[in-house]
């Protein structure tokens, strides 16, 4: 089980005054929403947290050391990443691309083993994509692309999971499934932090929310006391309706 | 893996005997076998041992040398259209070359500037395609004929201003043809050497291949990486140049056919260019030795010849 720290982060957005700096903790079995505007930095903030873009100020820390001073194969075995984008320029496929997540955790010599096998088939079967394992990647629709990527991410078996938006292209149902799969890992002592769109989602799911503003602003906190209509009106600069149904908040966007 | 490799190597085999029985005087195959255990006439010894293998050899280690750097660039780059010839490599190393030859410089002293002029072009394409941006293909492509054209007219140049009689040793540089190879030892060595060395890294490769950020997010350090990646694509390249000239479209057809075929893996893709590549090259050499015999064409317009079309047809499909 590992955390992941940010102290006194600022996020470098070219352009954009520092803000208010970020100090969250994100520990085993916490699921984190970022939500925000397009542009607020949700996807440069979940960057410079797995070390791959520089923060303008302050640290990110994993497991009490600095980012920094962690080697890259060392921080791939404790924290993995869902990208937004993905680039498959040759053909590869589904299961080539989960068997990637493997990398971290075998040496220069080693070639996938059984077991590395097993973990791929387990997790395209967790994410209904078993029955593709030797199709190409560029055959698929954009939603079972998005699944193999998960996928991918569960083989890697970080510690924390980072997602940028993990339901995108998703159906309805694939996107409760892939809900409470990330609820299940949280469960067995994963920290999950995740860019999310959809405001009823991270209500259901979401145990730590953390709003991102234009500005830099942000503020963040247990899901209940964040996710009030005032604050979320002000973050999207959109009215909002909030109906109550059985317990469950739900936000619709008035016209 | 094992049983296509295998299979490459059967046909490198099979490729070099063809190399070894063909020529002006055909060896058949009993004699070859007689040769090759020691025995055999005296011009069949002379001629397999002493002119026919050194040659097979050297054209075999060119190709591999040349379709391993096409690999290791394609996946650097991320885009199947990357080549040393088509990225200038070939034209730098060779300005680099008639630069040392024009100042009556010896062998090694003209290897070591044919690699410093491939390094230095490498560099000029790479940071002038890199910008501000990344290597997209189009501006990746443009800067490489560019610069690849530059190099062309520095060497119209050198050509024109040299005296005749130094003419003949230079312009094989500029045809590519193997006869020229004085001894194929170099390329052979380092090409497997590089196998050697780039094998460990091959993973790294397949999963730099799914673009820098996501390597780094599985725990590549992906500057360490393309930086050795860049530096023995380089190497390959003017070594092969250094041995038989510039010689095109090697490096862009071999591994692209072998990706159609194998898959992806650079575990198999990379020794395996290296025998597809060296076998291509043999069996390009013994044509051009035998198509219009007893004249011999440079082995660089039969590579062009097949190497154009696919090239056009690879761009023509790409978007």
């Amino acid at each position: 089980m590992s955390t992941l720290r940010a102290r006194e982060l600022i996020i470098n957005i070219p352009g954009r005054a520092d803000g208010f700096a970020l100090n969250i903790n994100v520990e085993p079995g916490q699921i984190w929403g970022v939500l925000g505007p397009n542009g607020a930095g949700k996807t440069t903030l979940l960057h410079t947290l797995a070390g791959l873009h520089p923060a303008r100020s302050g640290q990110v820390v994993l497991n009490d050391s600095p980012l920094k001073e962690l080697k890259r194969r060392d921080i791939a075995r404790h924290l993995g990443l869902v990208f937004q984008e993905r680039q498959d320029t040759f053909p590869a496929t589904v299961m080539e691309t989960a068997l990637i997540g493997r990398h971290p955790w075998l040496s220069p010599w080693e070639s996938e083993q059984g077991e590395d096998q097993a973990l791929a088939e387990q997790a395209l079967t967790a994410l209904d994509v078993d029955g593709l394992s030797e199709r190409l990647l560029n055959t698929l629709s954009g939603g079972e692309r998005q699944r193999v990527a998960i996928a991918t991410l569960m083989t890697q078996n970080p510690d924390i999971w980072l997602l940028d938006e993990p339901t995108n292209h998703l159906d309805l149902h694939h996107q409760v499934k892939v809900m409470n799969l990330l609820r299940n890992q949280a469960e067995s002592g994963k920290a999950v932090f995740m860019c999310l769109h959809d405001l009823n989602m991270a209500a259901r799911w979401c145990s730590h929310v953390l709003l991102l503003y234009t500005n830099g602003d942000a503020c963040w906190g247990a899901t209940g006391s964040m996710l009030v209509p005032e604050a979320l009106e002000r973050l999207y600069n959109q009215r909002l309706i909030a109906l109550e149904k059985d317990g469950l908040s739900v936000f619709v966007p008035a016209q | 893996m094992t049983r296509s490799l295998l299979g490459l190597g059967v046909m490198a085999l099979a490729a070099m005997m063809l190399a070894l029985a063909m020529g002006s005087v055909t060896v058949p195959l009993p004699d070859l076998w007689q040769v090759i255990q020691g025995d055999g006439s005296a011009l069949h010894r002379t001629l397999v041992w002493e002119l026919r293998l050194p040659r097979a050899i050297a054209a075999f280690a060119t190709g591999g040398l040349l379709a391993v750097a096409g690999a290791l660039m394609q996946v650097l780059l991320r885009n199947p259209l990357a080549d040393p010839y088509i990225l200038g490599l070939s034209g730098g190393a060779a300005v680099g070359a008639l630069l040392a030859m024009l100042a009556g410089m010896g062998t090694l002293l003209i290897s070591g500037s044919a690699f410093a002029g491939a390094m230095l072009a490498t560099m000029l394409v790479f940071g002038l395609a890199h910008g501000t941006g990344s290597w997209t293909p189009s501006r990746l492509l443009l800067t490489g004929v560019v610069v690849a054209s530059g190099w062309g007219a520095v060497i119209t140049l050198m050509l024109a201003i040299t005296p005749s009689h130094k003419l003949p040793g230079m312009l094989y540089w500029l045809m590519g043809d193997v006869s020229y190879a004085r001894t194929p030892w170099p390329a052979f060595v380092v090409l497997v050497v590089s196998i050697g060395l780039i094998m460990p890294l091959a993973r790294n490769l397949n999963v730099l291949a799914r673009g820098p950020m996501q390597a780094a997010a599985l725990g590549v350090s992906v500057r360490p990486l393309e930086w050795a990646v860049y530096l023995l694509a380089s190497l390959l390249t003017a070594t092969a140049v250094t041995t038989a000239g510039s010689i095109g479209f090697v490096g862009l057809i071999v591994p692209h056919m072998l990706r159609l075929v194998l898959g992806n893996d650079q575990r198999t893709i990379l020794p395996a260019s290296a025998l597809a590549g060296g076998t291509l090259l043999v069996l390009a050499d013994t044509l051009a030795r035998t198509v219009i015999a007893p004249e011999q064409l440079p082995v660089g317009v039969i590579t062009a010849l097949l190497g154009v079309p696919m090239f056009l047809y690879l761009l023509h499909r790409s978007r």
